[in-house]
């Protein structure tokens, strides 16, 4: 029953999708032309995102510390 | 609303009262956005006897991103399908060029036919359903399949029967086939025919029509009527008549296209003012007055006001009490198009000048159709005499188009005849009334569940916003499955942002299919997620007790 409520449930947020993106209208070929690359798209997001957003953040936060918390550190330590 | 004090004739006689304390529970009832009370000096205060409530509500802003991203990907596919269509990796379907007149200045490449060919034929299904039965409140539709994506189609020879119609333009009901009810008609059609083949100045002016124009004169209150065989040719052959080069036209922005074409074939310089906005229609008033035609700065031989009584799209009412102030104030004319408000609006069905309250002579030039409420088909034209005896020398319709069928023309004195009580029995009454009832009942419950409702309250013309391209053919197509037969409206009939779906109430429907067409509606509405609304409540239990106190009316 409850694997039957979460696939309705899944269908439904496709569905979403599918008129939110007016590709409800398309034939079926153009749908998987659309969805392959909305997938492709948001993978390289995905990909991007985890490839350099921890490092910039980190790099941030610690030039951030330095202004306010004034503590000489050395520069090379920072530069790896 | 109407408090049937008095009801002698057919004439309900009101009472002229100041509701103003009514008019501000009106507007402290909703919190929703209302528009109608103007808040400067107390004058207009007392125009209206009345609260006149209309909404426009707007979509949250993250729903116009989506329509337009919606849009966005269809104008690309569009694009797609054309360069494979030109470079015939794809057969053509559509009209083209011939090979001969490629060097030619292109014929289809504008973006209307851009967007009918890749955005309106993949939902087209939608549209032209044959019916094959009266457009009753229920009706019989031919069913339909494509094999080719919509751009032929074939009968599989089954006929979907007992559709829910909340389509047709029925308001009370008259689409009937009654046998009793049709008595007199098929009596006239045994008697004179078909056909007039004649127009009305030369053979074709029949006591049938003598016998209808008195009574359109009887029903509206006015010196005399003329009627005319179509509805949009009433309009578009008529106005060239009344006014020519030289005259001001001063039009809605949202007027039916038989009003701009007439006002086009005219040849007058036309004006546009926002859609009900008497501060716009004032400043051009002014403006024509103080600086006349536009090089010579004569004054304009006349101006002339063109508004609709309910405005098809939108269901607003027109501000006639203060488009009639502002006429009187600046001596122009007034040309009321009450397509749609005939019948369907006032306490007995006399259209948007009762609803008022006020008096025919108000309006210089009365319009309306026998379409929408009377069951028939055709128009007329009614006001003072000198009016409508110049427009049978002059008007197009009159010398060149045939004239009103006769059994037609029963039709639609027996409906008048109902309405106004000379057939000896309250049905006519009993229909305008059971009209209000389901035009509010239905009104009500869609704004409590949390639907996007434009338009004024009293008006039987109800559209609901859909916004976005791919949710139109979802959800036409999932009502047709539950049975429910509705007309959805895209661009280029609507701006491009505010898709509807259009449903249209009638006296005919009973209690039962209206709480049948809004569970449909409420379930659908969750599922594709219509309810845009930010200023309704949820549905309560007790709502369903509230309604069994609004049976026992």
């Amino acid at each position: 029953m409850d694997i039957k409520r979460v696939k309705d449930y899944i269908y439904w947020l496709y569905y979403q999708y599918l008129l939110i993106t007016c590709s409800y209208v398309l034939e079926p070929w153009e749908q998987s032309m659309f969805h392959t690359i909305t997938v492709t798209v948001v993978a390289m997001v995905v990909y991007t995102a985890y490839v350099f957003v921890p490092i910039h953040v980190r790099l941030a936060l610690e030039f951030f510390s330095q202004i306010f918390g004034g503590q000489p550190e050395s520069t090379v330590s920072i530069m790896n | 609303m109407a408090n049937p004090s008095a009801v002698c004739n057919g004439h309900l006689h009101h009472h002229h009262q100041k509701q103003n304390n009514l008019l501000k529970s009106g507007i402290c009832k909703k919190n929703g956005i209302t528009k109608g009370m103007k808040k400067n000096g107390v004058s207009n205060g007392t125009l209206y006897k009345k609260t006149f409530i209309e909404h426009f509500e707007q979509a949250p802003m993250y729903v116009a991103v989506l329509t337009f991203l919606g849009f966005g990907v269809g104008t690309v596919f569009g694009y797609l399908r054309d360069f494979m269509r030109a470079w015939g990796l794809e057969k053509r379907n559509i009209a083209t060029e011939r090979e001969e007149q490629k060097d030619f200045v292109p014929l289809y490449q504008d973006f209307e036919n851009f967007y009918t060919r890749n955005l309106y034929m993949r939902i087209r299904d939608n549209w032209n359903r044959p019916i094959c039965s009266v457009p009753g409140p229920q009706f019989d539709l031919m069913e339909r399949v494509t094999d080719d994506y919509n751009w032929t189609f074939r009968f599989t020879g089954r006929t979907i029967k007992n559709v829910i119609n909340m389509g047709s333009y029925n308001y009370l009901g008259f689409a009937e086939t009654d046998v009793n009810a049709l008595k007199t008609v098929t009596i006239e059609l045994q008697k004179y025919g078909t056909g007039v083949c004649s127009t009305r100045q030369e053979m074709g002016t029949l006591d049938k029509h003598v016998e209808i124009e008195k009574l359109v004169a009887k029903f509206l209150g006015v010196e005399d009527a003329m009627v005319f065989g179509m509805g949009f040719a009433t309009n578009s052959m008529n106005i060239p008549a009344l006014v020519g080069k030289g005259c001001l036209i001063l039009s809605d922005e949202l007027n039916h296209t038989s009003l701009v074409l007439g006002a086009r074939l005219s040849g007058a310089t036309i004006r546009i003012f926002k859609h009900n906005n008497m501060q716009s229609l004032e400043n051009l008033l002014r403006d024509a007055i103080i600086y006349g035609q536009p090089r010579s700065h004569r004054a304009w031989r006349k101006i002339i006001i063109l508004v609709e009584g309910i405005y098809s799209m939108e269901g607003s009412i027109v501000r006639l009490p203060e488009i009639v102030s502002l006429k009187k104030k600046y001596k122009a004319y007034l040309y009321l198009d009450e397509a749609h408000s005939i019948g369907a609006v006032g306490a007995t069905g006399r259209g948007v000048v009762e609803y008022f309250g006020m008096s025919p002579d108000d309006v210089d030039v009365l319009m309306g159709t026998f379409t929408k409420s009377f069951g028939a088909a055709g128009g007329y034209l009614a006001g003072k005499k000198e009016l409508v005896d110049f427009l049978r020398t002059h008007s197009h319709s009159a010398v060149y188009a045939t004239s009103m069928c006769p059994a037609v023309a029963e039709q639609i004195i027996r409906a008048m005849k109902c309405l106004m009580g000379l057939d000896g029995t309250t049905q006519g009454l009993q229909r305008v009334r059971q009209l209000g009832r389901n035009t509010r009942y239905f009104r009500r419950r869609l704004h409590e569940m949390g639907f996007i409702i434009y338009g004024n309250d009293d008006s039987p013309v109800v559209p609901l916003l859909l916004y976005m391209p791919g949710k139109i053919g979802a959800f036409a197509r999932r009502m047709l499955e539950k049975n429910i037969g509705v007309v959805v409206v895209g661009f280029p009939a609507t701006p491009i942002t505010e898709s509807r779906a259009r449903f249209c109430v009638s006296a005919a429907h009973t209690r039962e299919m209206l709480d049948t067409v809004l569970n449909a509606l409420d379930e659908l509405g969750d599922f594709l997620r219509l309810k845009y609304s930010r200023y309704s409540k949820s549905s309560h239990p007790e709502l369903y007790e509230e309604t069994s106190h609004e049976l026992e009316d």
